[in-house]
């Protein structure tokens, strides 16, 4: 048994975890006819929650608990893995990446996200602005207006072989390269790092 | 005929990209089994790491193959499944035949598409990823989900008024 918890504990190779994360479009269309997707949750959320009649947000959002569920679920799973199986080691990460971080005050490899970014003491500073309420403003609205993130567009549907959804990737690592490699840093350096 | 189009527009979302197209409704007990599957998801989310900002910030600077191959090999698996139950038309548990909704193209998924992107590479987390992030203990991510959330309904609010 503590064999295998420290084997487990060990960080997945991405031949692992890609096949698995891959079996949930097969295990979600077996056991509901459901297609994978994750930020509609937010929609749902918005739809019980605040749908304040306006009609994007106006349907039956009760049939799509599922997915309401099934990210509470993910979120149990998390803490699962951090509670029982956490890594022990400091995360490894190429060392290229750590010098292009050190130049912008990144160094804290001792938890999955940099501390020096994502604390509740950042909260109420412009880099919590930055970080959280811009970054995760951008998310909600980003993935709802191109109509899904890399679960529903990504996978579940370059899987289904749907274009829209290549297109849709294209643009989401786009997005991703202009803020890493022009962005990130000029708004690092105005919010104090 | 108008109130029944509207009928059937209320009851499923349009332009979702998880469409739920099972025809039975399922509550209570019958939604264990996602909250199953979600854990299991959020499992391996956290022990590959793909929750790490480090690993999308690994992947933006292109420095690392690692995401490219949790990615990678996800759609391939995907893709071979999904041939596989069209090919032996594999029903669903309850019967039903597999339906998978198509996407229709709109300027959103160029637009909307890389402002998720710009939000990707900040948060260094995807929407899964969010909820993953704040089980593993790192709750100061709840202000980004509902900071996500309003992102969400702004869109929702102006949707009529955005090129598409």
């Amino acid at each position: 048994m503590e064999q295998f918890i420290e084997w487990i504990s060990q960080p997945w190779p991405w031949y692992i975890a890609g096949p698995l994360i891959g079996l949930t479009v097969p295990i979600l269309l077996l056991i509901g006819n459901k297609s994978f997707g994750i930020s509609s949750s937010l929609r749902h959320a918005c739809a019980a929650c605040i749908p304040a009649g306006i009609p994007f947000f106006t349907y039956n959002w009760r049939k799509e608990m599922w997915n309401i569920v099934f990210v509470i679920g993910i979120l149990i799973g998390g803490f699962i893995a951090t509670t029982f199986f956490a890594n022990p080691d400091v995360i490894v990460v190429a060392a290229s990446t750590q010098a292009d971080l050190a130049a912008l005050g990144i160094t804290d490899y001792s938890s999955l996200l940099p501390a020096e970014i994502f604390t509740w003491d950042n909260l109420f500073t412009a880099k919590g602005l930055l970080f959280f309420v811009v970054g995760g403003f951008l998310v909600g609205f980003g993935t709802r207006y191109a109509g899904g993130c890399t679960s529903g567009h990504a996978i579940m549907g370059i899987s289904s072989l749907q274009w829209p959804s290549l297109v849709a990737t294209i643009f989401f690592m786009l997005g991703g390269f202009v803020m890493t490699h022009f962005l990130l840093g000029p708004l690092m350096a105005l919010v104090g790092f | 005929m108008k109130t029944i189009e509207k009928n059937i527009a209320a009851q499923s979302p349009i332009e979702c990209e998880a469409p739920n197209l099972q025809v039975q409704e399922e509550k209570g007990l019958k939604l264990v089994k996602y909250l199953i599957v979600g854990m299991f998801f959020g499992l391996i989310f956290v022990k590959a790491e793909v929750v790490s900002w480090f690993r999308i910030q690994e992947m933006f600077r292109l420095q690392s193959f690692f995401m490219y191959g949790v990615i990678g090999s996800a759609i391939l698996v995907g893709l071979i499944s999904i041939q596989l139950i069209k090919k032996f038309n594999v029903k669903a548990m309850n019967g039903e035949t597999i339906k998978i909704g198509k996407k229709e193209f709109r300027k959103g998924q160029i637009i909307g598409g890389f402002i998720f992107g710009l939000g990707w590479a900040l948060t260094g987390a995807c929407p899964g990823p969010l909820f993953a992030q704040i089980g593993s203990g790192f709750t100061v991510i709840l202000v980004t989900l509902v900071s996500a959330i309003a992102g969400t309904w702004v869109y929702g609010k102006f949707s009529d008024k955005l090129p598409n």
